[in-house]
């Protein structure tokens, strides 16, 4: 994958990339408190006595989550640290009931790991996590209700979160689109996080720098909180590298500071400097104990762990003979891939895959709908391809069929036998129809012979229409041409 | 009839189960003696009427004889624990008004029992000081006074409203809590017993927190024999308290009165320091006699690291409270103060709603745990807490429990000039006891004789980390040795 270099005239630049992704557990309760983690629930609806911050409220450890992070880290080739800590982060915010988050901050849950990213050139990077640490969530403030007041939801405060740090590693924006993708599509695969950024279940700080090509050391940074989509990701650190760039030609100095990246005008601006960034005042949370796993526990959950999608890309290939491009798509969503994989059982995996990538993705999002909701069920669209390779419909056909499956949900042999849409490969059919388009149209007949060869194309629209799109297309063609030389 | 107020909770039990008076009566009597003894401020809200309520129901549970093992018991809670329906403010002007939602695992268990509730006692604000003296609400007046004196005297603190109430009869019982020594020195200061037990053993839940790693629930009585009563029944693990220990209760009362013959009783001799109270001193050795007078060992024991303890805790229970109070801002309950911008909210509502002491420990904690000085101070305490925690495992190699004074001194008069002008004083008032907090083993203070001005002393038995049971019974020795007479 080549980096993205940024040339002047003077110089040629390096971007400089690492991130922080922050993924909302997927549990049904809150990481320290029984109370639901429900989205879209009425304002302060799932709020326990602990997640209020009453006093007295202790947090109890949800091993749920503590489970998926886990799972989240074997996903991402990471150590899992058997000794890990909770810690206490403390800040003053109306949304933060405690008045400090609890967070690990010495001893995460999960230490270094790795993701390998392919980019549409089919160059492959490997991208280093640093570390994978859980956390709970704040609530949150709405300031656009009231003119004069501020009202704050506690639904999501006490949600638990992982904490996805990367290493300096992306050298392009690309490269961190592609990371992001991939990461959503993993945690998807295995149900640790929903990876829902307009929702904000998977949020992202982006950390940009740039140096000179040759340069070793880093730069200072500029940290962007809460860019909510792969594209703004992408965007976010293209113009902030440029920024950077420029300050540097121009004589400036870039300082460590944290900035807010704006979608609409596609630049960031400054939040705070690194003189006023807060101190967090971390120290070992006194109200829970450390958290200490064993190796069979970490071995159970090992066990547990689905097909992930590089090697479900790698199978589709190598067995079921898809292209890498389709396997890759298909692979994307893990209901998409469990959906082919049902599909194709049995019968033609290539045809099979090339109706999902057609037709099907194009039913489904013509409709808006995702594959849970498909009218068309993964055995009867199998069938569908089944009647084609048997030869009992003819491709236009099985067109038809397809949209009648989408209406109706009824299976394609059942379809084909009510309507009466067997294809016709009865030859003394065929050559009935054929006789009487020849008797009926003497004159093209005529051009025919006199060599205007092209209107062979509307001899055989011409007996398809007659049969009402049942008969064997090859078998028309060998008998027009047998009939009109 | 006899005022029932005199009772122990032992006597009154029995005498409720031989129907020889009613709950209902029981209650009455406390709740006239606390009319009596309003003057000591010990309560700072009193439920009289939930109390009778309750023990009516009481009454009837012994007419159906399924009593609950402390049924009609009337005893006083410390403020800091929550009662559900009853408003709870760990004496703050921050807490005004709040009544919580819920109940604390201690105080349900006690409800569990049959307890019932006379009020809420008072106490230093957030369990932070020694005297009582920082509550809200005033301070105590403990009802002891010195011979030939009028002044008004503290109760010790932080569980100042526990013991003063236990000493004044206004209550058979009472919770209190332990972070420093707020169980201990008070119950030194009025002549009653109370105990903190091993750190774990009871629920903090539904406790307000002050510091998280060294808070612990315990019971102050009117002698060895109720606290062991009353902890059999707060103790034991909760779920909803990570910090509590899985381990079995023991049925504590089977320790008084067995023999403690052989049994090696450490002395450290960091505690006989110079300067030492000389009566402090003389009922120390006198409580050393009576152990060896039934036959238990005398071993000299060193605990190196005592002098360190002082600071060590002073910089991490600021620490935790600065974060354990960091929820009192203004925005979901009790004292909200406003402001134009919330932090103008936070800053006028914690600077109205703390008081001078909470504030002096917010900053100190705030300020160890600071970028540039967290090392210096916070990682260093807990690596001097280990030290005094190994420094205990290795006394206890050679003897089974320590004997110590509780408190330095005995009560001094509200209002010390030398302890307002300067915190310190006040704090080397728990000299001896927060080693053990910091150690988190269990200790009882128990009264052990009345100094030539007639003030309480107590003496402070340590035991091993849940091994409250040799506490007992060696606590049960001292006391039937020592024969005090209560205040009243």
């Amino acid at each position: 994958m080549t980096a993205m270099i940024i040339e002047t005239e003077k110089n040629k630049w390096e971007v400089i990339c690492g991130l922080e992704i922050h993924c909302q557990i997927v549990s049904n309760s809150k990481m320290f408190s029984g109370a639901s983690t429900e989205y879209g629930a009425e304002p302060n609806h799932n709020v326990s006595f602990i997640d209020a911050g009453m006093p007295g409220m202790l947090p109890t450890l949800n091993e749920e989550c503590v489970r998926q992070a886990i799972k989240t880290g074997l996903g991402l080739n990471a150590k899992i640290n058997k000794y890990s800590e909770f810690s206490r982060k403390n800040y003053f915010y109306a949304d933060l009931p405690q008045g400090y988050q609890i967070t690990q901050f010495q001893y995460p849950l999960v230490g270094e790991g790795s993701l390998e990213v392919e980019t549409e050139d089919g160059s492959r990077r490997t991208i280093g996590i640093e570390r994978i640490h859980i956390e709970q969530d704040a609530g949150k403030s709405i300031h656009d209700l009231d003119p004069s007041m501020t009202f704050v939801d506690l639904n999501r405060a006490g949600v638990g979160l992982m904490e996805i740090v990367t290493k300096a590693d992306f050298r392009s924006p690309e490269e961190a689109g592609e990371f992001l993708r991939k990461l959503r599509s993993i945690v998807r695969y295995l149900g640790t996080c929903d990876g829902n950024m307009d929702e904000g279940s998977m949020r992202c700080d982006v950390n940009v720098s740039v140096r000179k090509v040759g340069e070793t050391s880093f730069r200072p940074r500029s940290e962007m909180k809460n860019v909510n989509s792969v594209r703004f990701v992408m965007q976010a650190i293209e113009s902030e590298a440029k920024r950077h760039v420029e300050v540097y030609e121009n004589g400036g100095t870039i300082e460590q500071e944290t900035r807010q990246f704006d979608p609409a005008s596609g630049t960031s601006k400054l939040m705070r400097k690194k003189e006023f960034a807060h101190d967090y005042r971390y120290f070992p949370e006194p109200d829970l104990l450390p958290l200490v796993l064993t190796d069979e526990y970490i071995e159970n959950i090992k066990k547990e762990m689905v097909e992930l999608p590089d090697a479900k890309k790698a199978r589709f290939i190598n067995e079921l003979g898809i292209t890498p491009y389709d396997a890759m798509v298909l692979c994307e969503n893990r209901e998409v891939a469990e959906f082919f994989e049902k599909a194709a059982a049995g019968h033609d995996a290539k045809k099979v895959a090339n109706w999902m990538m057609g037709d099907f993705f194009a039913l489904l999002n013509k409709d808006g709908l995702s594959i849970h909701e498909s009218p068309i069920s993964a055995e009867n669209l199998g069938k569908l391809v089944d009647l084609i390779t048997k030869g009992v419909i003819n491709g236009k056909t099985a067109k038809d069929v397809f949209e009648m499956m989408a209406e109706s949900g009824v299976s394609p042999e059942k379809i084909v036998e009510e309507k009466g849409l067997k294809q016709v490969t009865d030859t003394a059919a065929i050559e009935a129809i054929i006789d009487k388009i020849i008797a009926d149209n003497p004159a093209n007949v005529e051009a025919y012979r006199n060599g205007k060869t092209g209107l062979m194309g509307w001899f055989v629209g011409q007996v398809m229409k007659a049969s009402g799109g049942k008969a064997n297309p090859a078998v028309v063609n060998g008998l027009l041409q047998s009939r009109l030389s | 009839m006899t005022d029932l107020t005199k009772l122990t909770i032992a006597q009154a039990l029995d005498g409720l189960k031989k129907k020889e008076f009613s709950a209902v009566e029981l209650t009455k009597d406390y709740i006239s003696q606390m009319e009596k003894n309003k003057y000591t401020n010990a309560y700072v809200l009193e439920t009289p009427e939930v109390a009778l309520k309750q023990a009516e129901i009481s009454d009837k549970k012994y007419a159906d004889n399924t009593p609950g093992s402390l049924e009609g018991i009337p005893m006083g809670i410390k403020d800091l624990f929550c009662t559900k329906g009853i408003r709870t403010t760990a004496c703050s002007h921050i807490l005004d008004g709040f009544v919580p939602q819920y109940e604390s695992t201690v105080t349900q268990k006690l409800l569990d029992a049959g307890i019932s509730v006379l009020g809420k006692l008072n106490m230093d604000e957030f369990a932070m000081g020694g005297s009582n003296e920082t509550s809200y609400y005033g301070p105590v007046v403990n009802p002891w006074k010195a011979k030939n004196s009028s002044a008004d005297l503290v109760p010790g603190g932080s569980s100042g409203g526990s013991a003063a109430a236990v000493a004044a009869q206004m209550c058979a019982g009472a919770t209190a809590t332990d972070t420093g020594g707020s169980i201990r020195q008070p119950s030194a200061f009025c002549g009653v017993t109370g105990i903190k037990p091993t750190y774990g053993r009871c629920s903090r839940y539904g406790i307000v927190a002050f510091a998280s790693s060294l808070d612990q629930a315990g019971p102050i009585g009117k002698d060895v024999r109720d606290c062991a009563i009353l902890l059999k029944t707060m103790s034991g693990h909760d779920d909803k308290d990570s910090t509590s220990a899985r381990v079995e209760v023991p049925d504590f009362e089977k320790f008084l009165g067995q023999n403690i013959k052989g049994m090696r009783i450490g002395i450290p001799k960091e505690y006989r320091v110079d300067g030492l109270n000389k009566e402090v001193e003389k009922y120390w050795d006198e409580g050393i006699a009576m152990l060896k007078a039934r036959g238990a060992e005398i071993v000299d024991i060193s605990l190196p690291h005592t002098k360190y303890a002082l600071p060590t805790y002073y910089i991490i229970a600021p620490a935790e409270a600065s974060a354990n109070l960091a929820r009192y801002d203004g925005i979901r309950y009790g004292l909200r103060v406003n402001g134009e911008h919330l932090d103008n909210l936070y800053i006028n509502t914690r600077s109205e709603g703390f008081g001078k002491e909470v504030k002096r420990r917010i900053m100190m904690g705030t300020y160890v745990l600071s970028a540039g000085y967290y090392d210096a101070y916070y990682l260093k305490a807990q690596k001097v807490r280990r030290k005094i925690v190994e420094d205990f495992q290795a006394a206890f190699e050679k003897c089974d429990l320590i004997l110590t004074p509780t408190a330095p001194t005995p009560a001094f008069p509200i209002g010390d000039k030398s302890m307002q002008e300067n915190p310190i004083t006040m704090w080397l008032n728990d000299v001896f006891t927060v080693s053990i907090s910091l150690a988190g083993l269990p200790a009882m203070s128990l009264p052990i004789g009345l100094t030539s001005d007639g003030l309480p002393l107590g003496l402070q038995v340590i035991g091993k980390a849940f091994d409250e049971g040799d506490v007992f019974k060696v606590a049960s020795a001292l006391e039937e040795d020592a024969k005090f007479e209560g205040v009243m």
